[in-house]
């Protein structure tokens, strides 16, 4: 008798988990009721920005948190413009940033969890429908270097896409190929196997990396293509740009690619890429924005049209770098989707992005990043001043 | 036939609801992993198992996971071979040798190594580690033996050695704490006995001690492959993380089903490339499974100890 009560017991709270986990994912699926940070709660206290909690102004409105996910490229620019803003202009918002990446970023925003995000990557045709009345807001540009680690050679070493390619093909195997030798005379090339880095995660890199050389070689283009993670032909990986830096710098006779800021910070020497015109180009703040001003000054598409065809890659430039990549802010044309948004809410967003496309551009040169050209900026201005919340057009700045 | 409801009664139920708990999640992990990939299942088939080609590329998708499957059971072998001889021997001395001042403080010590968090171990095997295997270990074998195929290829120090040697590591608290309980559970009775016919140290421990406690040291290496078969953190940060590497050379750098789901799960752009990792994730699963149960027949019916005495 007793066994039967306890089974009964059990069998009853297994129901109940059960029934709890089900309720719980029906609540879920309308996204009528996520439960993200309460919006509008005075006693939160801000974690990434001290001042911005007791001594609001009288004039400002109630405290606003916004919340954004996304790419980790442009991070440390973001955060930058994040507590410039929340302590100098804003006091009274909040804004949290989380890196997941790019990916995660764009099903954040898909399913509307988040205010804002950023992706490296355009949306898809397939991840526009998903989300309907998608905004692209280019927020900055940054440049992709192909790093390496190369003991008793000092010079700077000199690269061509195509090279590249069949390196990372394991065409050229070797450091002193004939083939690299003859764009670096006077540089005595090691007799060693080249090792190759590439990034283990999905990542925006890689699919702008990729991008790249599926331009300059057909072999690249027909073996293996592009995408935020491909079938490399061989080589070490490593999850994101602070592990691959790390792997290149660790690994005699290593060769891999990482964004500008990453390479620097690290100290690992980064290769001149040969770019459209036949010039040998090492990424800089000063190449990226060369490479930044060939988007052509008309045609660019409109906020809410397809950014898939924006490429930076290999531009005509004199002075370009060849592996340029823009990166985007994402948000909804009517911001009433976004389950707990309110109109005062909606302009503090707008008033921020509209923030980081103007002002906050001149925090990017510092960090490797190169500032919006004139075009896209006044680009970003037509797109902000659409957004609306319940129809209504927002106070932009 | 009133219940009345004591003290008790309460507890019984209590403890079987939570009981109850490790079943239900299982068996919630089952169905999610299950209708996960259903999608990936639908489409590759039984490629899905014995396919080589791992190629998320929009267009050019195919998800195979052997080679994963092949690098876990790899690296965990290695982790085997290493491990259950040392933390054997840790526990032999620790039962049968050690005088009491050093027994405590090795006990905590090796109890302490299970305390460490696998991205420390991680860290360890990437920025320290690696270069003593890749210098003292990989590279002599490569010039001296490369042609066997085992010490072939570029030795690099992050491949499926390391990844093995960082596993062992690992696995020893497990496998030693357990050990030792099991022979600290040896009754005196036996070793007197044999003592008393004349048998050496070494002998009442081979032919006794470890056969009485075998079975239990059987558990504890399990418990211990299970430990190194699920490691993501520490494997992923030293087993080179190449795309379809079949495990050629001990050198050559490859992924386990681990660590291929915790690079690429949480971004995956396709709902296919999602499916795909959940189906690996149901593989993993799968393959812990088909070890505990071969465990519990190995346990039961095999190593069956009769009635406390030796065959």
């Amino acid at each position: 008798m007793k066994t039967m009560y306890t089974v009964a017991a059990a069998i009853v709270a297994i129901v109940i988990i059960i029934g709890g986990v089900f309720a719980y994912t029906a609540l879920q699926t309308p996204a009528a009721t996520p439960t993200p940070t309460p919006s509008t709660n005075p006693t939160q206290t801000p974690t990434s920005s001290p001042s911005a909690s007791p001594s609001v102004s009288p004039t400002s409105s109630a405290p606003v948190t916004l919340n954004g996910a996304g790419a980790t490229f442009p991070q440390p620019f973001l955060n930058a413009t994040i507590v410039h803003y929340t302590t100098n202009i804003k006091p009274s918002v909040q804004i949290n940033y989380q890196g997941v990446g790019s990916g995660q970023g764009v099903s954040s925003f898909t399913s509307k969890t988040v205010d804002f995000a950023c992706s490296d990557a355009p949306l898809t045709a397939t991840q526009r429908e998903a989300a309907p009345n998608a905004l692209h807001i280019p927020e900055t540009i940054g440049a992709i270097t192909v790093a390496y680690n190369l003991p008793g050679v000092s010079s700077e070493l000199k690269l061509t896409g195509e090279i590249i390619a069949n390196i990372y093909l394991g065409t050229i195997t070797n450091w002193n190929d004939p083939a690299i030798a003859a764009i670096n005379s006077g540089v005595t090339l090691p007799d060693h196997a080249i090792t190759t880095v590439h990034r283990s995660d999905n990542s925006g890199t890689t699919n702008w990396f990729t991008k790249y050389l599926c331009l300059v070689s057909s072999a690249w283009d027909n073996d293996v293509g592009s995408g935020t993670s491909v079938q490399w032909p061989g080589g070490l990986g490593a999850a994101g740009n602070a592990n691959v830096a790390a792997t290149i710098s660790q690994t005699q006779y290593s060769v891999g690619y990482i964004e500008l800021a990453y390479a620097l910070q690290n100290g690992v020497p980064v290769a001149a890429i040969q770019n459209a015109a036949g010039n040998f180009v090492l990424p800089s703040l000063e190449s990226t924005t060369a490479a930044a001003q060939s988007l052509p000054s008309s045609g660019l598409p409109s906020g809410s049209e397809s950014w898939e065809n924006v490429v930076l890659l290999n531009t005509s430039g004199e002075q370009a770098y060849p592996i340029v990549t823009p990166t985007y802010m994402l948000l909804y044309q009517e911001l009433n989707v976004i389950p707990g948004m309110t109109l005062d809410k909606a302009t503090q967003l707008v008033q921020y992005v509209w923030y980081v496309v103007h002002d906050g551009q001149a925090l990017a040169p510092a960090l490797e990043y190169a500032s919006l050209p004139a075009n896209l900026v006044a680009l970003n201005e037509e797109t902000l001043n659409s957004i609306t919340f319940n129809g209504q057009h927002l106070t932009t700045h | 036939m009133t219940k009345k409801l004591t003290g008790d009664n309460i507890f019984k139920v209590l403890a079987a609801v939570m009981a109850a708990s490790a079943a239900v999640i299982l068996i919630i992990n089952a169905y999610i992993l299950i209708t996960g990939s259903t999608l990936i299942l639908q489409q590759e088939g039984i490629n899905f198992l014995i396919g080589k080609n791992w190629n998320p590329v929009i267009g050019r998708e195919s998800f195979g996971v052997l080679p994963f499957v092949m690098g876990t059971l790899v690296t965990s072998s290695i982790a085997l071979l290493i491990g259950v001889p040392l933390s054997l021997g840790i526990a032999i001395f620790l039962v049968e040798m050690a005088p009491k001042a050093v027994k405590v403080p090795i006990s905590y010590l090796v109890e302490l190594l299970a305390a460490v968090p696998s991205v420390i171990f991680g860290l360890w095997g990437l920025f320290i580690l690696r270069f003593w295997v890749q210098n003292y270990v990989e590279t002599p074998l490569n010039t001296y033996l490369g042609w066997f195929p085992l010490f072939s290829g570029t030795p690099l120090g992050l491949d499926f050695f390391t990844a093995g040697i960082i596993l062992a590591i690992m696995i020893i608290p497990t496998v030693a704490s357990v050990s030792r309980e099991v022979l600290t559970a040896v009754p005196d009775s036996i070793r007197e006995g044999a003592y008393s016919i004349g048998a050496t140290k070494w002998e009442v421990i081979r032919h006794w001690v470890l056969s009485y406690g075998r079975s239990g040291i059987f558990g504890a290496v399990i418990l211990g492959l299970g430990r190194a078969v699920g490691e993501t953190m520490a494997v992923t940060m030293v087993i080179g993380n190449a795309p379809n590497a079949m495990p050629t050379s001990l050198f050559s750098p490859g992924q386990t089903l681990p660590s291929l789901i915790a690079n690429g799960f949480l971004e995956a752009p396709t709902p296919l490339e999602k499916s795909a990792y959940i189906g690996a994730g149901l593989v993993l699963l799968l393959i812990s499974l088909i070890i505990n149960i071969v465990a519990h027949v190995m346990v039961t019916r095999v190593l069956k100890v009769k009635g406390g005495a030796v065959e």
